[in-house]
């Protein structure tokens, strides 16, 4: 049976008057994080947004242990407290990696590699705004082709990191998209990864008003552009079935899909986009659909 | 219950003995086979602990730091490269007050690749808030990892601590030692307590988030606090280990042959047998040296040093590490602490044994009488002197 | 407050003290309009959009004015009011 709004719960346990910036999908993300799983949850940050967002010493806005740890040991770290948990037998415990896409595909990628690699059972959850937001929106390896950053003022020349897969390819227990505007989606995303033994993978696609260059009323709406548009695709590894969930799932058929266009003329780090540019982002959504649908057609991946 | 072991095998009877719960580790020579015990160990269900696998030693340090932030007793080594690839996790749980020990089998940094010898990589973590231990033999450095957990979970110093042993010349040296009973360590070092610092559903603390520099500061102060209480406990954890073993290690510094010796040598490490066996010819010879052994680099036993110091006319400063540009660390750090006394002994200071070339006997017996000769002559400084270094002279 | 040894900081609404101070434009819910789906509540990324059983609220002394829940209101029931205008 599929989840209601009203059906969940009334509790948050990220609190009100954090720093974030108005808008902002991380702190969104984190509310329904904690919504979800609830207070025995234990939530390891590296440096990112969130960081700045829990507020300063001596406050706050966590009404649930973080760890705070260096950039690139967000898994490592995760483990550890997992094994020490196992091992004092406080296995009931979630213990989550709430980690930017910097800190994910970029440098703690090596960390969350052999964490999957030893399935560490761990709640992993990218909230990915594309770029180095905390430092000023610079380019990362999740930031999509011709998006303007600080680091590429006339456009990225590559396109985004397909982050999702490449954990698929650790043959982890569950993988999953998910997105900021489709929060049961994501919220039955994350009780399924809970109930899951092992290393389990989410990514969120996070609009980001500051470094998106969009108005802050936009988030939700952009995020929505963006899986009408195909752009981003929600989907599920679970035990190597990969599953297409229902608001991409109609997206099957490309006539069906919005053209990109809509999704990024609202978005002021596009707005010197080229025509030639705005068809080879095209192209390479039509490309990584192709990728989805034989991996649907397989079914069982691995 | 005397057995033969490798400093290596050691510093694992010790992490066993100390009943570590949490172990990360990743492999690198010469410190691979403390890391194979220990997961030997774990296996065969003579040590219950978890022991993970990690990819890098940045990892092994962050995984550590999570274990130990969730309240488990936690123990990894390391060496050389593997030590400077996880620095920044080093800082990371000294400033997080984590009590971790680590082993570090001290071992030169590339290029050239080179797996012998040196201090530069553990000196090169003098600033990140660890208390640091240089054990002279294997024996020292079994003792040396109990008392570290003892010291490093004492409530008035909550510091990690890292137990260096010389690469090959202890990490693969097998000799004679004596290995506690379990019942003994247990109750000298009992199960760790909750700290009020640890991950906790009930508790829930945020750890280390944004801190403004009207802060920070203060967090820095009680660091530094910490490391000085921590000599007093390093001495009386030292003298209760030796209540119950037999066994004890003069707390900071051992002195050998100091009380009335007109020349002391500086030393730290395995090196420091070498030295007191020349001391030992040289005294047959009417010369009066002493041997000073560094046991603990940080804190730094300044008042200690300077106490010994006081009846000596000349120093000799073995320093078995590089700062390039300035000359031996420990030289540099032995200066600082003699600096106002009122007189002040000739310090000289001798680079030697990098890469682990030997340090032999006969070189410490010409680094001594050297400087018999400059206390004659009354030479006041005299530049870095290189040991055995191919066309240069002493 | 007593310092402990290491940076350990204690849950509290307001981290950032009174954001409702950033606001330029206030949400304003029209009841009459509301159909109760609690899209606004689920959407809000501050929680400041208070839900008692399924009617809503905004809690102003926090609420940084982001208009998203206005935006996504399917029956355009929250406007967006300059603060200055109230």
């Amino acid at each position: 049976m599929s989840l209601k709004i009203k059906d969940l719960p009334i509790e948050d346990y990220w609190l009100s008057g954090n720093p974030s910036c108005p808008g902002c999908p991380a702190s969104l993300g984190l509310r329904l994080l904690m919504k979800t799983l609830g207070p025995k949850t234990i939530v390891v940050i590296p440096a990112c947004c969130s960081t700045i967002i829990q507020g300063a010493y001596p406050k706050t806005s966590a009404n649930f242990p973080i760890l705070n740890i260096a950039f690139a040991a967000s898994a490592a770290a995760a483990s550890g407290i997992v094994e020490a948990l196992e091992l004092k037998g406080r296995s009931n415990v979630n213990v989550v990696v709430w980690a930017g896409d910097g800190g994910t595909v970029d440098i703690g990628l090596q960390a969350l590699s052999g964490a999957a690699e030893r399935n560490e059972n761990i709640v992993y959850v990218c909230y990915d705004n594309e770029a180095y937001m905390n430092t000023g929106i610079q380019r990362s390896g999740a930031t999509p082709y011709g998006a303007w950053t600080t680091t590429t003022i006339t456009g990225k020349k590559e396109h985004k990191k397909n982050l999702p897969l490449i954990m698929a390819a650790h043959g982890i227990p569950y993988v999953a998209t998910a997105s900021i505007s489709y929060p049961i989606d994501f919220i039955t995303k994350l009780k399924k990864a809970s109930k899951i033994y092992g290393m389990k993978y989410i990514h969120l696609h996070s609009p980001c008003p500051t470094g998106w260059r969009f108005p802050s009323s936009k988030t939700i709406e952009i995020g929505r552009l963006a899986v009408l548009t195909g752009t981003w695709v929600l989907y599920e590894v679970e035990n190597g079935i990969f599953k297409l969930n229902p608001p991409s799932n109609v997206l099957i058929d490309r006539n069906k899909r919005k053209p990109v266009r809509s999704y990024i003329k609202i978005q002021g780090r596009f707005s010197h986009l080229t025509e030639k540019n705005i068809d080879e982002l095209q192209r390479y959504i039509d490309r990584q659909w192709e990728t989805y649908l034989k991996l649907l057609s397989i079914g069982k991946i691995y | 219950m005397r057995v033969v072991l490798t400093g290596n095998h050691a510093a694992a009877y010790a992490a066993l003995l100390s009943r570590v719960e949490v172990v990360a580790a990743y492999p690198i020579t010469p410190q691979t086979q403390i890391v194979e015990k220990l997961a030997e160990f774990i296996e065969e269900g003579r040590l219950k602990a978890k022991y993970i696998r990690v990819e890098s030693e940045h990892s092994a340090m962050a995984a550590i730091i999570g274990a130990s932030a969730a309240g488990a007793r936690t123990f990894t080594a390391t060496a050389s490269h593997g030590l400077i690839y996880m620095n920044e996790m080093v800082f990371w749980a000294g400033n997080a007050r984590l009590p971790i020990v680590m082993a570090v089998v001290c071992r030169a940094l590339a290029p050239p690749w080179n797996i012998w010898t040196e201090h530069t990589d553990i000196l090169a973590q003098r600033d990140t808030g660890w208390i640091q231990f240089f054990c002279e033999d294997n024996q020292e450095v079994l003792d040396t990892i109990i008392q570290a957990f003892k010291v490093a979970e004492d409530d008035r110093v909550l510091l990690p601590v890292m137990v260096g042993l010389d690469a090959f010349i202890l990490s693969h040296t097998a000799t004679p030692i004596n290995v506690p009973e379990q019942e003994d360590i247990d109750r000298f070092l009992p199960p760790r307590k909750p700290l009020p610092f640890i991950l906790d559903v009930d508790n829930p603390l945020t750890h280390s988030n944004m801190t403004y520099p009207d802060q920070t500061m203060e967090f820095r102060y009680r660091l530094q606090k910490a490391m000085e209480r921590a000599k007093r406990v390093i001495v009386e954890v030292d003298e209760e280990y030796g209540r119950l073993t037999g066994r004890r290690y003069s707390g900071l510094l051992d002195c050998y042959r100091c009380e009335d010796a007109d020349l002391g040598v500086i030393v730290m490490g395995s090196s420091a047998g070498d030295a007191k066996e020349a001391i030992d010819k040289l005294r047959d010879e009417g010369y009066k040296p002493g041997v000073v052994r560094i046991r603990v680099f940080r804190p730094f036993p300044r008042e200690e040093l300077r106490e010994i110091c006081r009846g000596f006319k000349a120093i000799a400063i073995i320093d078995r590490d590089l700062s390039p540009g300035l000359g031996g660390i420990l030289y540099t750090e032995t200066l600082t602490s003699l600096y106002d006394l009122g007189s002040r002994p000739i310090v000289q200071n001798y680079i030697a044994g990098l890469g682990g070339r030997d340090i032999s006997v006969s070189d410490f017996k010409l680094i001594v009488r050297e400087l018999y000769r400059s206390i004659e002559e009354g030479v006041e400084t005299i530049p870095i002197r290189w040991i055995g270094v191919e066309g240069v002279k002493l | 407050m007593e310092m402990l040894e290491t940076p350990l900081s204690k849950p509290s609404e307001g981290s950032a003290g009174i954001t409702g101070y950033w606001r330029t434009f206030k949400p304003v819910i029209n009841k009459s309009k509301c159909v109760k789906c609690l899209l606004c509540w689920i959407y809000c990324p501050e929680g400041t959009v208070i839900r008692i059983n399924d009617s809503v609220d905004i809690n102003y002394m926090y609420c940084k004015g982001c208009g998203i829940c206005a935006n996504e209101c399917p029956t355009k029931a929250i406007d967006m009011v300059l603060e200055e205008e109230i």
